[in-house]
């Protein structure tokens, strides 16, 4: 279907189902319970879920076919809010403009970058871009302060113009009248689960990326992508040009980032030039490594896996874990706590980062890579994959020296 | 590669399932709460939003500690602290309305983006009915945006800048810590005491609205005893190093600097300044000054001896004698072994504040509460008589213009009281220039 292989295609139908039924699958306990502290079905993380997922899909896009490592991705994600919050204050809070507007631009902005730094290749083509990131920071920071309130960030106020705000028109983010603030919560045998507006509008446009990026991963401009990461000079001495294909994966995954930047715009209605720096570029490398650079659903997994250490690790402090241990006697109640305590509340960055060692010392392939293992120790693959090894490769040759 | 058809059938199924998923949001609607968060059961719970990583970790670990003995005093537990001293008797000592207190903490990283992130995620998972606390403006300014949109009440913690209660102002917003122009306003008249009125002052800011406003504000004041402003250079915020901005302000002919930073950026420029062996220069046969418009506590004790003679302003300080002030040091000495800073007072006392306010209202409501701390007045914490102003919800009490102590005793005995400013010589009128073009609007209780 829509062009795409069976395989595929079934693919695709399970990330639909999983993206629509993120409000039911991220509450697995009821509230009110110990483990509530866990769920992250709430509508602000389950949006940054779907918005960094697109960032990271995009990433992966440049990043994981041709290999090109990016330092500057952030920029984009900061010109696309910037466009979107420029778009309420002058015309209305309606987000349809915005993201166009957040589209185009941070694909000229990726266009003029791009063109620039892929005259290089390897380490100097990422600090080319980690340069370039660092100077749209600090100009959004300190230079063009009438464009981006600086640090303060970029907020709409009542005396803006917003020429087509009607008495009528929603006073927040709405996409034609559908406001993105706005929730059904269903209590269901004490489950809470709240359906967000502006979630199923991040994902139902997560959705739409994540097959175009399928797309593009399976055509031959793709498998062109691939030849450079494979090898670049084979290919420039069979004759082909790579420059424009690379220019092209990068200026699409600008406007990846772009589009993920007016979402974060659209459902809160700020923009920030911490947006734009490089540990927010930092932040989706290792999102797109952390699930498994080059697979399609891994930067999306990558990405859920550090927005929910961020969120939901960083919000337990020592309260809550005295809570859960109180059973235990007090000595050794205090003691836990204070083994426990480096690694939760402020301490998320660690905890994140063992794992993320782990993660590429054990699973080169990222969390793709741990899943696949799985399943195959379930379904007995590997050991076949093992002996069919066996029987048709030839050994290999024997050291002499 | 296999194919599928798109026929009729499948067309209509997809459609219909699609279809299906695009309105389960909407079949079901709920609102069974009158307002953001109303709590239904026997407990309410308040978020404290502080910076626990980046330049103003320091000062909101001390924030967390207050808000937890805060929120101890108002379930009844330890000795009560300042609702002891407090003027208004609402509070009982049984949490808030006859509900129990809980409280999630979050981490603001000092930036406007995550801040807001933390807030949403306690609005919206953990059902908080009011944020407190910050230590940036920036921030405060970002999460009042948010809270005015959510539905709740944001009692800000410290946070400094004109804009806060000024261009930046909100309907669902208190500020109880005082701003740039109340600093401005008492510092010159000491500042020209000290070191009189032909001085040419050299500003390093931090680059974000409260540096911005307390520059405006204190160039404004001192120029008006007679001093004149050099240059102002902004410094990013998340600068370590001021070295490459301190050297020209020797060339500059300045003879005072005045440091608009705060926390870990302000330990760090006093630093270099004083390494650079500014404070030993004479310039125009004038010895070299450094002045700190906003101090705090956590500061001193991080410059060390470097703040010694060097004047500022604080909110509040653990050296006042009056009865609210002893009776939070003691019950915050006893619990955590240290005197607390001014950004923690500011921040226990907007929660007993926000409680007192619930109880009055008789309502959780933030329109309720809106109203019930709406020009209210009030004693016994800490400041003297203080009012919440109903024009753009700002506290209005005395100013503290504090001085680094020449022999301090101990690590907190860092900081002295040069004098305590009446409130009258720091007001000023709603529509000030430096305050105005924001616009209140009307109270959001979600519903």
């Amino acid at each position: 279907m829509l062009g795409l292989s069976k395989k595929d295609t079934s693919f695709l139908i399970a990330v639909i189902f999983l993206t629509l039924a993120t409000p039911i699958l991220l509450q697995p306990f009821p509230e009110g319970s110990a483990l509530a502290q866990f769920n992250a079905g709430y509508p602000d993380l389950m949006q940054r879920f779907a918005i960094y997922g697109i960032f990271a899909i995009g990433f992966n896009i440049l990043f994981g076919l041709t290999g090109y490592l990016s330092f500057g991705h952030a920029a984009f994600l900061g010109v696309g809010s910037y466009s979107v919050v420029w778009m309420y204050k002058l015309l209305s809070y309606n987000v349809v403009p915005g993201l166009i507007l957040a589209i185009i631009m941070s694909g000229l902005f990726a266009l003029l970058i791009g063109y620039i730094s892929l005259r290089r290749s390897g380490i100097y083509f990422s600090i080319l871009t980690l340069a370039f990131a660092q100077m749209s920071f600090n100009l959004a920071y300190s230079v063009l302060t009438p464009l981006t309130n600086g640090e303060t960030g970029l907020q709409v106020y009542t005396d803006d113009p917003q020429v087509l705000m009607d008495a009528a028109s929603p006073s927040s983010p709405h996409f034609f009248g559908i406001v993105m603030n706005e929730s059904s919560k269903i209590d269901v045998g004490g489950w809470l689960f709240t359906f967000n507006n502006g979630y199923y509008f991040c994902a139902i446009i997560a959705i739409v990326v994540f097959y175009l990026s399928m797309r593009i991963f399976r055509s031959p401009f793709g498998i062109m992508l691939r030849a450079i990461k494979t090898n670049q000079t084979r290919m420039n001495y069979t004759g082909l040009n790579p420059r424009p294909y690379t220019l092209a994966a990068f200026v699409i995954s600008g406007m990846y980032a772009g589009l993920a930047g007016g979402l974060l715009a659209s459902m809160d209605p700020l923009a920030g030039a911490e947006r734009m720096q490089w540990t927010a570029s930092g932040e989706v490398v290792l999102m797109t490594i952390l699930g498994g650079a080059g697979t399609l659903m891994g930067p999306i997994l990558g990405a859920g896996f550090i927005k929910y250490f961020e969120n939901i690790f960083s919000k337990i402090n020592d309260t809550v874990l005295h809570g859960w241990f109180s059973a235990l006697p007090d000595g050794l109640e205090d003691a836990i706590v204070f083994l426990f305590h480096p690694f939760i509340g402020k301490g998320w960055h660690l905890t994140l980062g063992l794992l993320f060692m782990l993660v590429v010392i054990f699973l080169p392939g990222g969390l793709i890579e741990g899943g696949t293992r799985i399943w195959n120790s379930v379904t007995g693959r590997n050991r076949k994959k093992k002996q069919d090894q066996g029987d048709h490769h030839p050994k290999p040759a024997a050291h002499v020296n | 590669m296999s194919k599928f058809n798109l026929n009729r059938r499948t067309l209509i199924k997809s459609g219909a399932a699609f279809g299906a998923g695009l309105a389960m949001p909407t079949i079901f609607t709920s609102s069974a709460f009158a307002y953001t968060n109303e709590p239904k059961g026997g407990t309410v719970t308040l978020g404290f939003n502080v910076p626990q990583t980046g330049p103003y970790a320091d000062e909101g670990m001390d924030e967390l500690r207050a808000q937890e003995l805060a929120v101890q005093h108002l379930n009844g537990e330890g000795d009560g602290g300042m609702m002891n001293t407090f003027s208004s008797k609402a509070l009982k000592g049984n949490g808030i309305l006859g509900k129990k207190v809980q409280f999630v903490t979050g981490d603001t990283q000092t930036k406007s983006d995550a801040a807001r992130a933390s807030a949403k995620s306690m609005i919206e998972k953990d059902g908080a009915v009011m944020i407190n606390g910050g230590s940036s403006s920036g921030v405060a300014v970002a999460v009042q945006g948010l809270c005015q949109e959510a539905g709740v009440i944001f009692m800000a913690g410290l946070t400094h800048s004109n804009d806060t209660t000024g261009k930046d102002k909100k309907a669902n917003g208190f500020r109880h810590f005082f701003n740039a122009y109340m600093s401005a306003a008492a510092l010159a008249p000491v500042l020209k005491a000290a070191y009189g009125d032909d001085r040419r002052a050299y500003h390093l800011t931090a680059d974000y609205t409260w540096g911005w406003t307390q520059q405006e504000s204190i160039a404004a004041a001192t120029e008006a005893v007679g001093w004149e402003t050099v240059n102002n250079v902004l410094t990013p915020l998340a600068s370590t190093d001021f070295s490459s901005y301190i050297a020209p302000v020797l060339n500059s002919g300045a003879d005072v600097l005045v440091l608009n930073h705060y926390g870990g950026n302000m330990v760090n420029s006093l630093t270099n300044a004083v390494q650079f062996g500014l404070r030993d220069k004479m310039v125009n046969g004038k010895q070299f000054e450094i002045v700190v418009p906003l101090y705090s506590e956590l500061m001193a004790a991080g410059a060390g001896e470097n703040v010694r003679g060097v004047i500022g302003s604080m909110n509040w300080n653990w050296q006042l004698q009056d009865e609210g002030s002893k009776a939070f040091v003691k019950s915050f000495g006893e619990k955590y072994g240290r005197p607390p800073s001014n950004s923690a007072h500011t921040c226990y006392v907007q929660t007993l504040l926000y409680a007192d306010a619930c109880e009055r209202a008789g309502t959780f409501n933030p329109c309720g509460v809106v109203e019930a701390l709406e020009g209210f007045e009030f004693d016994g914490m800490g400041n003297g008589p203080t009012l919440y102003r109903a024009d753009d919800h700002q506290c209005f009490k005395d100013v503290l213009v504090m001085k680094g102590k020449e022999n301090p005793t101990n690590e907190y005995d860092t900081l002295e009281i040069v004098e305590v400013t009446p409130r009258a010589q720091v007001e000023y009128a709603p529509d000030h220039p430096m305050f105005a073009g924001g616009d209140l609007g009307q109270c959001n209780s979600g519903a």
